[in-house]
């Protein structure tokens, strides 16, 4: 498929999080300030990069060789949470400026499932090693645009007189539902 | 048999590398952390209430102990022990803060200022003085919701009579409140100071005449007065260099208070907030 196609639809088409559902969980945590979404949002497309190309290369030379495909996802989330691990202790120590607008955001999205579920949809597709680093990318840009979207809306929020019973998550829920219903619309523009 | 085997080494293989990457990686990556500012962040209080001027009480920590401008006293919600414990701790010289406190600027009960209406809406301070600056016949009241109670992290206020009041001993003066009210009633005045004024409104004469009764009129009466020339008018509303009047002294026998015609100028009581509490 072509790049762009490709780039496009995972951010809007089949959005990782309003369209496939992966990663609710900094979906409502981390979406309460623009600053700390946007910032989450980069954590996660570093992350979903690394996690993709290392667990890529894990499939195609320990798991398949072996015929062990079905430990794929036990050994994806001990390679990504060491991966994340070891990201973490580097940046602190080689590039501080960015474990500073990272470093939080790293050990929260250590098994994240956008993150594990970006790696093993590219195995499922059965991309090459290039489209796969890309698509996860694409699906990590996407993650952090709804992500954005959503710390707007929910600042908006924050001085709307909701009804007390759905004060905080439940709207932020309501909310999140509304946002897929509307990224609906995008579906059938690419397959 | 095979399929057992290989899962079992791959899996055992793969956590070990990753272990034995991590482990070396702990020890070659690890960053030296200044032990102090760990010391110091466990003797300050923990409240996060930004007093300070830093973002919390881990960052002052990080602040006083890596940046050498940074003095030890800049917590306001410790003692001077605290104080000179960080001090001792950061090898800096404390020079101990003047004890602050915070004050209200209204007594609309006494002045008996009216309702322009009745007031339905969100119980909050920020919410009511959206509309039509809140409730209070005075534009410039004590909306007495208490959005700096709720803010206030040190317990130190409370709700009485449709104003907030403040007890003394438990408030540091770290401003949270100050920020909070819509209203800028609310003031960090020296607990030393000699003088209070009990009003904030910025209106003329007349119209504070028309809602309260113990309203200031602006009439600048203190301004002329003062001999040390710490009192001042600005947009209608009067301001006292407290640092000028402490420095005075008691010599002028506080002619401010004495003459203002409408007692907004009042001698300092920290105890009559107290009182109140008991009430």
């Amino acid at each position: 498929m072509d790049y762009f196609l490709m780039f496009i639809s995972a951010i809007f088409v089949n959005n990782i999080l309003l369209a496939q559902y992966l990663g609710n969980c900094p979906y409502l945590g981390c979406s309460k300030e623009k600053g700390v979404s946007i910032g989450m949002g980069f954590a996660v497309v570093f992350v979903a990069v690394m996690a993709t190309a290392f667990t890529f290369i894990i499939q195609k030379y320990i798991l398949v060789p072996y015929d062990l495909g079905y430990l794929q996802t036990i050994v994806f989330i001990l390679v990504i949470a060491g991966l994340v691990q070891f990201v973490e202790m580097f940046l602190k120590r080689m590039v501080p400026p960015l474990y500073k607008s990272l470093g939080i955001f790293l050990p929260l999205i250590t098994t994240n499932c956008a993150v594990l579920g970006i790696a093993i949809l590219v195995q499922r597709k059965e991309y090459d090693f290039a489209t796969a680093v890309f698509y996860s990318f694409a699906a990590g840009m996407g993650f952090m645009l709804a992500l954005v979207l959503m710390a707007g809306i929910r600042e908006r929020l924050a001085i709307a007189r909701v009804p007390k019973a759905f004060e905080g998550t439940a709207i932020g829920l309501v909310m999140a539902g509304l946002m897929s219903l509307a990224f609906f619309a995008f579906k059938g523009m690419i397959a | 048999m095979d399929i057992l085997m290989n899962s079992v080494l791959v899996l055992f293989g793969l956590g070990l590398v990753t272990s034995v990457v991590l482990s070396v990686a702990s020890v070659v990556l690890r960053v030296e952390e200044d032990p102090r500012v760990e010391a110091v962040a466990e003797a300050l209080p923990g409240a996060n209430c930004g007093g300070c001027g830093f973002a919390g009480c881990d960052s002052y920590a990080a602040a006083v102990v890596n940046d050498p401008k940074v003095g030890p006293d800049k917590c306001v919600a410790c003692n001077a022990e605290t104080a000179a414990q960080i001090g001792v701790l950061t090898g800096k010289a404390v020079c101990a803060g003047e004890p602050q406190v915070s004050f209200r600027r209204c007594v609309k009960t006494e002045g008996k200022v009216k309702k322009k209406f009745a007031y339905q809406g969100v119980t909050s301070c920020a919410a009511a003085a959206r509309l039509q600056n809140g409730p209070d016949a005075c534009r410039f009241s004590c909306l007495g919701f208490g959005d700096c109670m709720r803010a206030c992290p040190f317990d130190a206020m409370f709700l009485h009579d449709d104003l907030v009041w403040i007890i003394a001993e438990k408030c540091t003066s770290c401003g949270v409140c100050v920020r909070t009210c819509p209203h800028d009633i609310l003031e960090i005045i020296p607990q030393a100071a000699r003088v209070q004024v009990y009003c904030s409104s910025q209106d003329k004469g007349k119209a504070v005449k028309d809602v309260c009764e113990a309203g200031c009129i602006a009439c600048g009466m203190c301004v002329k007065k003062c001999p040390a020339g710490a009192v001042s008018e600005r947009n209608g509303r009067i301001y006292i260099d407290h640092a000028k009047c402490i420095e005075y002294g008691p010599s002028c026998e506080e002619v401010c208070a004495e003459k203002c015609p409408r007692s907004i100028l009042r001698r300092m009581q920290l105890g009559a907030q107290k009182a109140e509490e008991a009430a």
